[in-house]
Protein backbone atom coordinates (compact mmCIF):
# COMPACT_ATOMS: atom_id res chain seq x y z
CA UNK A 1 0.00 0.00 0.00
CA UNK A 2 1.51 3.24 -1.10
CA UNK A 3 1.49 6.36 1.30
CA UNK A 4 0.44 9.26 -0.04
CA UNK A 5 2.12 11.44 2.60
CA UNK A 6 5.97 11.49 3.76
CA UNK A 7 5.04 12.12 7.23
CA UNK A 8 3.43 9.83 9.61
CA UNK A 9 0.77 10.61 12.08
CA UNK A 10 2.95 10.10 15.16
CA UNK A 11 5.53 12.68 13.82
CA UNK A 12 2.80 14.90 13.15
CA UNK A 13 1.14 14.42 16.86
CA UNK A 14 5.54 15.11 18.06
CA UNK A 15 4.82 18.24 15.54
CA UNK A 16 1.62 19.16 18.04
CA UNK A 17 2.72 17.77 21.48
CA UNK A 18 6.02 20.46 20.80
CA UNK A 19 3.63 23.45 20.78
CA UNK A 20 2.66 22.95 24.69
CA UNK A 21 5.85 24.14 25.72
CA UNK A 22 5.63 27.44 23.44
CA UNK A 23 6.26 30.70 25.33
CA UNK A 24 6.88 28.80 28.40
CA UNK A 25 10.40 30.34 29.09
CA UNK A 26 13.14 28.66 31.40
CA UNK A 27 10.96 25.36 32.79
CA UNK A 28 11.69 22.00 32.98
CA UNK A 29 10.52 20.58 30.01
CA UNK A 30 8.89 16.85 31.41
CA UNK A 31 8.17 14.83 27.94
CA UNK A 32 7.39 11.42 29.48
CA UNK A 33 7.27 8.61 27.25
CA UNK A 34 8.89 8.65 23.38
CA UNK A 35 6.23 11.11 21.27
CA UNK A 36 6.72 13.31 24.50
CA UNK A 37 9.89 13.06 24.85
CA UNK A 38 11.02 13.83 21.30
CA UNK A 39 8.55 16.66 21.26
CA UNK A 40 9.86 18.54 24.44
CA UNK A 41 13.60 18.01 22.57
CA UNK A 42 12.00 19.93 19.26
CA UNK A 43 10.15 22.12 21.29
CA UNK A 44 14.14 23.15 22.58
CA UNK A 45 15.70 23.07 19.51
CA UNK A 46 13.02 25.03 17.46
CA UNK A 47 10.99 27.62 19.18
CA UNK A 48 11.59 27.62 22.89
CA UNK A 49 15.41 27.79 23.14
CA UNK A 50 15.08 28.53 27.22
CA UNK A 51 13.56 25.48 28.32
CA UNK A 52 15.59 22.75 31.18
CA UNK A 53 15.58 19.26 29.84
CA UNK A 54 17.00 15.90 31.22
CA UNK A 55 18.60 13.47 30.23
CA UNK A 56 15.90 11.12 31.43
CA UNK A 57 17.94 9.69 34.42
CA UNK A 58 19.29 12.44 37.00
CA UNK A 59 21.20 15.01 34.76
CA UNK A 60 19.93 18.46 33.40
CA UNK A 61 21.30 18.66 29.46
CA UNK A 62 21.03 21.63 27.26
CA UNK A 63 21.17 19.84 24.23
CA UNK A 64 17.92 16.78 23.82
CA UNK A 65 19.83 13.31 24.63
CA UNK A 66 18.60 11.02 21.57
CA UNK A 67 15.86 7.65 22.44
CA UNK A 68 18.13 4.39 23.08
CA UNK A 69 21.80 3.26 21.86
CA UNK A 70 23.81 6.09 21.25
CA UNK A 71 27.15 5.04 20.40
CA UNK A 72 29.96 7.05 21.46
CA UNK A 73 27.62 9.93 20.90
CA UNK A 74 27.56 12.05 24.23
CA UNK A 75 25.47 14.86 25.80
CA UNK A 76 27.05 16.92 28.42
CA UNK A 77 25.70 17.63 31.88
CA UNK A 78 24.65 21.36 32.44
CA UNK A 79 23.54 20.38 36.16
CA UNK A 80 22.58 17.91 38.55
CA UNK A 81 18.67 16.72 38.74
CA UNK A 82 18.03 13.64 41.06
CA UNK A 83 14.68 12.70 42.10
CA UNK A 84 15.00 14.52 44.93
CA UNK A 85 15.77 17.88 43.34
CA UNK A 86 12.74 17.07 41.09
CA UNK A 87 10.28 17.28 43.31
CA UNK A 88 11.85 20.59 44.57
CA UNK A 89 11.16 21.50 40.94
CA UNK A 90 8.38 20.70 41.03
CA UNK A 91 6.52 21.55 44.02
CA UNK A 92 7.81 25.43 43.27
CA UNK A 93 5.80 25.46 39.77
CA UNK A 94 8.71 25.49 37.41
CA UNK A 95 8.04 22.61 35.36
CA UNK A 96 5.59 21.77 32.18
CA UNK A 97 5.19 18.16 31.80
CA UNK A 98 3.64 15.72 29.33
CA UNK A 99 2.22 12.06 30.46
CA UNK A 100 0.38 9.52 28.85
CA UNK A 101 -2.67 8.28 31.67
CA UNK A 102 -4.76 5.50 30.80
CA UNK A 103 -8.15 7.66 31.32
CA UNK A 104 -8.74 10.78 31.05
CA UNK A 105 -12.11 12.75 31.63
CA UNK A 106 -13.96 15.74 30.72
CA UNK A 107 -12.49 17.41 33.67
CA UNK A 108 -8.82 16.56 33.38
CA UNK A 109 -8.56 14.34 35.62
CA UNK A 110 -6.63 11.27 35.52
CA UNK A 111 -5.57 7.67 36.38
CA UNK A 112 -2.13 5.77 36.06
CA UNK A 113 -3.02 3.33 38.79
CA UNK A 114 -5.70 0.67 38.21
CA UNK A 115 -8.86 0.15 36.16
CA UNK A 116 -11.95 -1.15 38.26
CA UNK A 117 -11.99 -0.97 41.61
CA UNK A 118 -9.30 0.23 43.16
CA UNK A 119 -10.01 -2.53 46.24
CA UNK A 120 -9.75 -5.39 43.84
CA UNK A 121 -9.07 -3.82 40.47
CA UNK A 122 -9.66 -5.50 37.37
CA UNK A 123 -6.60 -4.07 35.84
CA UNK A 124 -3.55 -2.76 38.43
CA UNK A 125 -1.35 -0.55 36.19
CA UNK A 126 1.66 1.64 37.76
CA UNK A 127 -0.24 3.56 40.81
CA UNK A 128 0.03 7.85 40.85
CA UNK A 129 3.13 8.12 40.09
CA UNK A 130 3.67 11.93 40.12
CA UNK A 131 0.44 12.82 39.19
CA UNK A 132 -1.02 13.88 42.29
CA UNK A 133 1.91 16.27 42.92
CA UNK A 134 2.36 17.53 39.12
CA UNK A 135 -1.12 18.04 38.87
CA UNK A 136 -1.76 20.57 41.74
CA UNK A 137 2.10 22.36 41.22
CA UNK A 138 2.85 23.25 37.56
CA UNK A 139 1.29 23.31 33.85
CA UNK A 140 0.59 19.59 32.78
CA UNK A 141 -0.70 18.45 29.07
CA UNK A 142 -1.11 15.20 27.92
CA UNK A 143 -0.38 12.35 25.24
CA UNK A 144 -3.27 9.88 23.90
CA UNK A 145 -2.02 7.67 20.79
CA UNK A 146 -5.10 5.80 20.93
CA UNK A 147 -8.76 8.31 21.25
CA UNK A 148 -11.10 5.94 22.38
CA UNK A 149 -14.17 6.23 25.06
CA UNK A 150 -11.77 3.90 26.66
CA UNK A 151 -8.97 6.51 27.27
CA UNK A 152 -11.35 9.50 27.20
CA UNK A 153 -14.27 8.10 29.65
CA UNK A 154 -17.78 9.07 30.53
CA UNK A 155 -17.41 9.55 33.74
CA UNK A 156 -14.65 10.23 36.54
CA UNK A 157 -11.45 8.08 35.78
CA UNK A 158 -11.70 4.86 38.02
CA UNK A 159 -8.06 6.27 40.21
CA UNK A 160 -8.42 9.86 39.95
CA UNK A 161 -4.80 10.79 40.07
CA UNK A 162 -4.18 13.67 38.67
CA UNK A 163 -6.46 16.29 40.51
CA UNK A 164 -8.23 18.57 37.67
CA UNK A 165 -11.06 20.73 37.23
CA UNK A 166 -14.25 19.16 38.68
CA UNK A 167 -15.67 21.73 41.78
CA UNK A 168 -16.31 18.13 43.52
CA UNK A 169 -13.16 17.48 44.12
CA UNK A 170 -12.33 20.59 45.77
CA UNK A 171 -12.99 21.34 49.67
CA UNK A 172 -12.92 24.37 50.80
CA UNK A 173 -9.74 26.25 51.33
CA UNK A 174 -7.50 24.28 49.38
CA UNK A 175 -5.58 26.56 46.90
CA UNK A 176 -6.78 25.12 43.30
CA UNK A 177 -5.30 28.27 40.86
CA UNK A 178 -1.68 26.08 40.79
CA UNK A 179 -3.53 23.99 38.35
CA UNK A 180 -2.85 24.21 35.09
CA UNK A 181 -3.97 22.16 32.50
CA UNK A 182 -2.54 23.15 28.72
CA UNK A 183 -3.35 20.02 25.92
CA UNK A 184 -4.41 17.28 25.08
CA UNK A 185 -2.66 15.58 21.47
CA UNK A 186 -4.08 12.17 20.64
CA UNK A 187 -3.75 10.16 17.06
CA UNK A 188 -6.86 12.38 16.01
CA UNK A 189 -7.14 15.86 17.52
CA UNK A 190 -5.77 18.44 19.68
CA UNK A 191 -7.79 19.67 22.60
CA UNK A 192 -7.54 22.05 25.29
CA UNK A 193 -9.37 23.31 28.19
CA UNK A 194 -10.43 26.85 26.76
CA UNK A 195 -13.90 26.63 27.30
CA UNK A 196 -16.39 27.97 29.64
CA UNK A 197 -15.46 26.14 33.24
CA UNK A 198 -12.32 24.78 31.16
CA UNK A 199 -14.27 22.04 29.60
CA UNK A 200 -12.18 20.44 26.73
CA UNK A 201 -12.38 21.21 23.23
CA UNK A 202 -10.98 20.26 20.18
CA UNK A 203 -8.24 23.41 18.82
CA UNK A 204 -7.16 21.48 15.84
CA UNK A 205 -8.14 18.21 13.71
CA UNK A 206 -5.36 16.46 12.06
CA UNK A 207 -5.81 16.44 8.57
CA UNK A 208 -8.87 14.23 7.18
CA UNK A 209 -10.38 13.87 10.68
CA UNK A 210 -13.58 15.05 11.14
CA UNK A 211 -15.15 16.79 14.37
CA UNK A 212 -17.92 13.95 14.36
CA UNK A 213 -15.60 11.60 14.19
CA UNK A 214 -13.83 12.47 17.24
CA UNK A 215 -16.80 12.85 19.42
CA UNK A 216 -17.59 9.37 18.42
CA UNK A 217 -14.83 8.04 19.99
CA UNK A 218 -14.74 10.36 23.33
CA UNK A 219 -16.98 9.47 26.12
CA UNK A 220 -18.18 13.00 26.79
CA UNK A 221 -19.21 16.03 25.12
CA UNK A 222 -17.04 17.97 23.48
CA UNK A 223 -16.56 21.62 22.62
CA UNK A 224 -15.27 23.20 19.16
CA UNK A 225 -12.61 26.49 19.48
CA UNK A 226 -14.22 29.46 17.56
CA UNK A 227 -10.86 29.17 15.38
CA UNK A 228 -10.68 25.05 14.88
CA UNK A 229 -8.00 24.25 12.33
CA UNK A 230 -6.56 21.71 11.02
CA UNK A 231 -3.20 20.47 12.60
CA UNK A 232 -0.11 21.48 10.59
CA UNK A 233 1.83 19.28 9.17
CA UNK A 234 5.46 19.15 10.23
CA UNK A 235 8.11 20.68 8.46
CA UNK A 236 11.20 19.37 6.28
CA UNK A 237 13.23 20.84 9.40
CA UNK A 238 10.98 19.38 11.84
CA UNK A 239 11.51 15.74 10.53
CA UNK A 240 15.35 16.23 10.52
CA UNK A 241 15.05 16.64 13.74
CA UNK A 242 12.53 14.41 14.61
CA UNK A 243 14.53 11.46 12.93
CA UNK A 244 17.94 13.21 14.61
CA UNK A 245 16.04 12.52 18.09
CA UNK A 246 14.71 9.33 17.69
CA UNK A 247 17.53 7.53 15.19
CA UNK A 248 16.00 3.89 15.78
CA UNK A 249 12.57 4.83 14.90
CA UNK A 250 10.80 4.02 18.25
CA UNK A 251 8.12 6.63 17.63
CA UNK A 252 6.99 4.22 14.76
CA UNK A 253 5.43 1.73 17.48
CA UNK A 254 3.68 4.83 19.28
CA UNK A 255 0.34 4.80 17.08
CA UNK A 256 -0.96 1.10 16.28
CA UNK A 257 -0.33 0.34 12.52
CA UNK A 258 2.02 3.69 12.44
CA UNK A 259 -0.56 5.26 9.76
CA UNK A 260 0.65 8.23 7.82
CA UNK A 261 0.01 11.82 8.97
CA UNK A 262 -2.84 12.34 6.25
CA UNK A 263 -5.73 9.90 6.52
CA UNK A 264 -7.90 9.07 3.68
CA UNK A 265 -11.05 10.54 3.89
CA UNK A 266 -13.28 7.50 5.17
CA UNK B 1 33.19 -0.52 66.85
CA UNK B 2 32.00 -3.45 64.13
CA UNK B 3 29.15 -3.30 62.65
CA UNK B 4 29.51 -6.21 59.71
CA UNK B 5 26.72 -8.63 59.56
CA UNK B 6 26.36 -11.67 57.61
CA UNK B 7 22.62 -11.06 55.21
CA UNK B 8 20.97 -13.45 57.50
CA UNK B 9 22.25 -11.99 60.92
CA UNK B 10 20.47 -8.55 59.63
CA UNK B 11 17.38 -10.62 58.54
CA UNK B 12 17.30 -11.98 61.74
CA UNK B 13 16.99 -9.29 62.99
CA UNK B 14 13.82 -8.19 61.62
CA UNK B 15 9.86 -9.34 62.66
CA UNK B 16 6.91 -10.69 61.38
CA UNK B 17 4.55 -7.87 61.09
CA UNK B 18 6.81 -5.53 61.00
CA UNK B 19 6.95 -1.95 58.38
CA UNK B 20 10.20 -2.49 56.44
CA UNK B 21 11.03 0.22 53.89
CA UNK B 22 13.17 -0.39 51.07
CA UNK B 23 15.51 1.59 49.61
CA UNK B 24 16.25 2.11 45.25
CA UNK B 25 13.66 3.12 42.66
CA UNK B 26 11.84 0.57 40.45
CA UNK B 27 14.76 -1.83 38.89
CA UNK B 28 17.54 0.03 40.22
CA UNK B 29 19.75 -0.30 43.25
CA UNK B 30 17.51 -2.61 45.30
CA UNK B 31 18.94 -4.27 47.87
CA UNK B 32 18.20 -8.03 46.41
CA UNK B 33 20.24 -9.88 48.52
CA UNK B 34 18.47 -8.62 51.63
CA UNK B 35 15.65 -9.33 50.10
CA UNK B 36 16.30 -12.72 49.03
CA UNK B 37 17.40 -13.48 52.31
CA UNK B 38 14.08 -12.24 53.66
CA UNK B 39 12.47 -14.48 51.08
CA UNK B 40 14.29 -17.43 52.57
CA UNK B 41 12.70 -16.60 55.87
CA UNK B 42 9.38 -17.62 57.71
CA UNK B 43 9.00 -14.13 58.28
CA UNK B 44 5.59 -12.41 56.83
CA UNK B 45 2.84 -10.04 57.21
CA UNK B 46 5.35 -7.13 56.32
CA UNK B 47 3.88 -3.51 55.64
CA UNK B 48 6.52 -2.45 52.88
CA UNK B 49 7.50 0.88 51.96
CA UNK B 50 9.23 1.21 48.79
CA UNK B 51 9.25 3.26 45.25
CA UNK B 52 8.30 -0.56 43.90
CA UNK B 53 10.39 -2.69 41.54
CA UNK B 54 11.33 -6.38 42.03
CA UNK B 55 11.78 -6.45 45.59
CA UNK B 56 7.74 -5.88 45.49
CA UNK B 57 6.73 -8.16 43.06
CA UNK B 58 9.36 -11.18 44.75
CA UNK B 59 7.52 -9.58 48.32
CA UNK B 60 3.93 -10.11 47.15
CA UNK B 61 4.46 -13.68 44.95
CA UNK B 62 6.29 -14.61 48.17
CA UNK B 63 2.99 -14.32 50.26
CA UNK B 64 4.84 -11.75 52.30
CA UNK B 65 3.00 -8.76 51.98
CA UNK B 66 0.12 -7.61 54.45
CA UNK B 67 -0.05 -3.90 53.38
CA UNK B 68 2.09 -2.01 50.56
CA UNK B 69 2.79 1.74 50.45
CA UNK B 70 3.94 2.80 47.34
CA UNK B 71 3.80 5.61 44.65
CA UNK B 72 4.26 3.19 41.68
CA UNK B 73 5.47 -0.31 41.07
CA UNK B 74 7.28 -0.94 37.76
CA UNK B 75 10.82 -2.58 36.30
CA UNK B 76 11.37 0.44 34.19
CA UNK B 77 12.01 -1.44 30.87
CA UNK B 78 8.88 -3.61 31.84
CA UNK B 79 6.73 -1.08 33.19
CA UNK B 80 4.35 -3.17 34.70
CA UNK B 81 5.58 -5.54 37.58
CA UNK B 82 3.50 -8.58 36.75
CA UNK B 83 3.60 -9.97 40.26
CA UNK B 84 2.52 -7.48 41.93
CA UNK B 85 -0.40 -6.78 39.25
CA UNK B 86 -1.40 -10.33 40.11
CA UNK B 87 -1.47 -9.69 44.21
CA UNK B 88 -3.29 -6.26 43.81
CA UNK B 89 -6.23 -8.04 41.18
CA UNK B 90 -6.52 -10.75 43.66
CA UNK B 91 -7.20 -8.12 46.15
CA UNK B 92 -4.24 -9.79 48.06
CA UNK B 93 -2.62 -6.90 49.97
CA UNK B 94 -3.91 -3.51 51.31
CA UNK B 95 -2.72 -1.29 48.97
CA UNK B 96 -1.77 2.31 49.93
CA UNK B 97 -1.27 4.41 47.07
CA UNK B 98 0.69 7.65 47.66
CA UNK B 99 2.35 10.44 44.85
CA UNK B 100 6.09 9.63 44.68
CA UNK B 101 6.42 12.93 46.60
CA UNK B 102 4.32 12.33 49.21
CA UNK B 103 6.11 9.02 50.14
CA UNK B 104 9.13 10.73 50.64
CA UNK B 105 7.73 13.73 52.47
CA UNK B 106 6.07 11.33 55.18
CA UNK B 107 9.91 9.33 55.62
CA UNK B 108 11.04 13.21 55.92
CA UNK B 109 8.06 13.70 58.33
CA UNK B 110 9.46 10.57 60.27
CA UNK B 111 12.97 11.01 59.75
CA UNK B 112 12.40 14.83 61.67
CA UNK B 113 10.46 13.27 63.82
CA UNK B 114 7.54 15.06 63.09
CA UNK B 115 3.85 13.73 63.13
CA UNK B 116 3.37 15.17 59.43
CA UNK B 117 4.17 17.55 57.20
CA UNK B 118 1.84 19.69 54.89
CA UNK B 119 1.52 20.00 51.31
CA UNK B 120 -0.87 20.18 48.62
CA UNK B 121 -0.15 17.06 47.08
CA UNK B 122 -3.18 14.16 46.78
CA UNK B 123 -5.63 16.74 47.87
CA UNK B 124 -8.20 16.94 45.08
CA UNK B 125 -7.62 13.21 44.25
CA UNK B 126 -8.19 9.18 45.17
CA UNK B 127 -5.23 9.43 46.97
CA UNK B 128 -7.29 10.76 49.53
CA UNK B 129 -10.14 8.53 49.08
CA UNK B 130 -8.23 5.21 49.46
CA UNK B 131 -5.87 6.62 52.67
CA UNK B 132 -8.99 7.24 54.58
CA UNK B 133 -6.68 8.73 57.71
CA UNK B 134 -5.07 11.21 56.32
CA UNK B 135 -6.44 15.18 57.33
CA UNK B 136 -5.96 18.25 55.97
CA UNK B 137 -4.98 20.99 58.38
CA UNK B 138 -5.57 25.18 57.86
CA UNK B 139 -2.74 27.55 58.08
CA UNK B 140 -2.99 29.14 61.11
CA UNK B 141 -1.34 32.14 59.05
CA UNK B 142 -3.30 34.97 57.15
CA UNK B 143 -3.43 32.41 54.03
CA UNK B 144 -5.53 30.22 55.88
CA UNK B 145 -5.29 27.35 53.14
CA UNK B 146 -6.40 24.17 53.81
CA UNK B 147 -3.42 21.67 53.33
CA UNK B 148 -2.96 17.90 53.20
CA UNK B 149 -1.25 16.76 56.56
CA UNK B 150 0.87 13.93 55.42
CA UNK B 151 1.62 11.24 58.19
CA UNK B 152 4.86 10.56 59.49
CA UNK B 153 5.98 6.82 57.36
CA UNK B 154 7.57 5.58 60.22
CA UNK B 155 9.73 2.57 59.50
CA UNK B 156 11.11 -0.19 62.03
CA UNK B 157 13.67 -1.65 59.61
CA UNK B 158 15.04 -0.02 56.24
CA UNK B 159 16.70 -1.87 54.03
CA UNK B 160 19.56 -0.16 51.66
CA UNK B 161 22.26 -1.19 48.93
CA UNK B 162 25.14 1.18 48.18
CA UNK B 163 28.49 1.09 46.71
CA UNK B 164 30.76 1.27 49.11
CA UNK B 165 30.81 0.96 53.38
CA UNK B 166 33.09 0.28 55.94
CA UNK B 167 32.83 -1.66 59.33
CA UNK B 168 32.05 1.17 60.82
CA UNK B 169 28.74 2.12 59.21
CA UNK B 170 29.99 4.62 56.80
CA UNK B 171 28.62 4.90 53.29
CA UNK B 172 29.07 6.08 49.71
CA UNK B 173 26.25 5.91 46.81
CA UNK B 174 28.25 6.02 43.49
CA UNK B 175 25.23 5.88 41.07
CA UNK B 176 23.21 9.11 39.36
CA UNK B 177 20.56 9.69 41.99
CA UNK B 178 20.61 8.58 45.43
CA UNK B 179 16.69 8.48 44.78
CA UNK B 180 15.48 8.46 48.60
CA UNK B 181 17.92 5.76 50.65
CA UNK B 182 19.49 8.65 52.92
CA UNK B 183 15.41 9.55 54.36
CA UNK B 184 14.75 5.41 54.36
CA UNK B 185 17.81 5.17 56.36
CA UNK B 186 16.52 8.35 58.61
CA UNK B 187 12.89 7.20 58.99
CA UNK B 188 14.08 3.81 60.36
CA UNK B 189 14.71 2.30 63.72
CA UNK B 190 17.00 0.66 61.98
CA UNK B 191 19.24 0.45 58.65
CA UNK B 192 20.48 -2.07 57.48
CA UNK B 193 22.93 -1.71 54.38
CA UNK B 194 24.30 -4.13 52.05
CA UNK B 195 27.25 -2.89 49.68
CA UNK B 196 29.20 -3.83 46.47
CA UNK B 197 32.53 -2.63 47.89
CA UNK B 198 33.52 -3.33 51.37
CA UNK B 199 36.39 -1.35 53.09
CA UNK B 200 37.88 -1.35 56.65
CA UNK B 201 37.81 2.50 57.01
CA UNK B 202 36.25 5.16 54.03
CA UNK B 203 37.95 8.04 55.36
CA UNK B 204 41.25 5.67 54.97
CA UNK B 205 40.25 4.33 51.64
CA UNK B 206 38.40 6.59 49.80
CA UNK B 207 38.43 10.19 51.27
CA UNK B 208 37.92 11.92 48.04
CA UNK B 209 34.25 10.52 47.44
CA UNK B 210 33.15 11.99 50.92
CA UNK B 211 30.65 13.79 48.62
CA UNK B 212 29.08 10.45 47.77
CA UNK B 213 28.29 9.63 51.73
CA UNK B 214 24.03 10.78 52.27
CA UNK B 215 23.72 9.55 55.51
CA UNK B 216 24.99 9.23 58.48
CA UNK B 217 26.25 6.24 60.55
CA UNK B 218 24.61 6.31 63.59
CA UNK B 219 21.50 5.25 61.26
CA UNK B 220 23.19 2.33 60.28
CA UNK B 221 22.66 -0.96 62.26
CA UNK B 222 24.32 -3.46 60.30
CA UNK B 223 26.40 -3.68 57.14
CA UNK B 224 26.34 -6.62 54.83
CA UNK B 225 28.90 -6.98 51.93
CA UNK B 226 27.36 -8.47 49.02
CA UNK B 227 28.56 -8.06 45.67
CA UNK B 228 26.30 -7.49 43.20
CA UNK B 229 23.60 -7.77 45.56
CA UNK B 230 21.78 -5.60 43.64
CA UNK B 231 20.88 -7.81 40.76
CA UNK B 232 18.67 -8.47 38.78
CA UNK B 233 18.35 -4.78 39.31
CA UNK B 234 20.92 -2.07 37.89
CA UNK B 235 23.77 -0.47 40.35
CA UNK B 236 25.73 1.61 37.86
CA UNK B 237 28.05 2.63 37.52
CA UNK B 238 28.73 -0.73 38.24
CA UNK B 239 26.68 -2.70 35.95
CA UNK B 240 23.37 -2.75 34.71
CA UNK B 241 19.46 -4.43 35.03
CA UNK B 242 19.70 -8.08 34.32
CA UNK B 243 16.88 -8.08 31.42
CA UNK B 244 16.92 -11.74 30.76
CA UNK B 245 16.40 -12.93 34.40
CA UNK B 246 14.03 -9.74 35.06
CA UNK B 247 11.90 -11.51 31.50
CA UNK B 248 12.31 -15.00 32.99
CA UNK B 249 10.72 -13.99 36.63
CA UNK B 250 8.15 -12.15 34.80
CA UNK B 251 7.27 -14.96 33.05
CA UNK B 252 6.37 -16.95 35.99
CA UNK B 253 3.41 -14.95 36.81
CA UNK B 254 1.25 -15.93 33.57
CA UNK B 255 2.76 -19.67 34.73
CA UNK B 256 0.59 -22.02 36.70
CA UNK B 257 3.48 -21.99 40.19
CA UNK B 258 5.18 -19.74 38.11
CA UNK B 259 6.13 -17.92 41.08
CA UNK B 260 7.34 -21.35 43.19
CA UNK B 261 9.18 -22.86 40.04
CA UNK B 262 11.67 -19.41 40.25
CA UNK B 263 11.96 -19.80 43.76
CA UNK B 264 12.98 -23.52 44.11
CA UNK B 265 15.13 -22.78 41.08
CA UNK B 266 16.70 -19.41 42.43
CA UNK B 267 16.01 -19.27 46.45
CA UNK B 268 16.86 -22.47 46.94
CA UNK B 269 20.67 -22.63 48.35
CA UNK B 270 22.89 -19.60 49.16
CA UNK B 271 22.94 -16.19 47.70
CA UNK B 272 26.70 -17.73 45.91
CA UNK B 273 24.28 -20.43 44.40
CA UNK B 274 21.95 -17.83 43.15
CA UNK B 275 25.02 -16.16 41.84
CA UNK B 276 26.13 -18.94 39.98
CA UNK B 277 22.62 -19.79 38.95
CA UNK B 278 22.36 -16.21 36.75
CA UNK B 279 25.76 -16.73 35.61
CA UNK B 280 28.22 -15.74 38.19
CA UNK B 281 30.07 -12.54 39.18
CA UNK B 282 31.60 -12.34 35.86
CA UNK B 283 28.37 -12.14 33.86
CA UNK B 284 26.44 -9.74 36.33
CA UNK B 285 29.54 -7.79 36.25
CA UNK B 286 28.87 -7.16 32.12
CA UNK B 287 25.72 -6.30 32.32
CA UNK B 288 25.54 -3.33 30.41
CA UNK B 289 24.19 0.26 31.82
CA UNK B 290 20.80 0.61 29.96
CA UNK B 291 20.84 3.78 27.78
CA UNK B 292 17.31 5.72 28.18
Amino acid sequence: MSQSADFTLCELAIVAAAEAWRGNGEVIASGIGVAPRIAAGLAKLTHSPDLLLTDGEAYLVEEPVPLGPRGDHHTGFAGWMPYARMFECLWRGNRHSMTTPTQIDRWGQSNLSCIGDFRKPKTQILGPRGFPGNSINHANSMFAPAHSPRVFVEGEVDMVGSAGYNPARWIAGVRRDYVDLRIIVTDLCVMDFGAPEHAIRVASLHPGVSFEQVQAATGFPLLKAGDMRVTPAPSAAQLEIIRRLDPHDLRAAVIRGNPPGVRKPA
Amino acid sequence: MNKTVTAAEAVARLRSGMTLGIGGWGARRKPMTLVRELLRSAISDLTVVSYGGPDVGMLCAAGKVKKLVYGFVSLDAIPLEPHFRKAREAGAIEARELDEGMLQWGLRAAAMRLPFLPTRVGLATDVMTYNPEFRTIRSPYADGEVLLAMPAIHLDAALVHVDYADRLGNTQILGPDPYFDDLFARAAEHCFVSCEHFVDRLDLARSDAAKANFFERYLVTGVVHAPFGAHPTSCAPNYGWDMDHLKRYCAGAAEENGWARYASEFLSGTEADYQAEVGGAERIGKLPIAAL
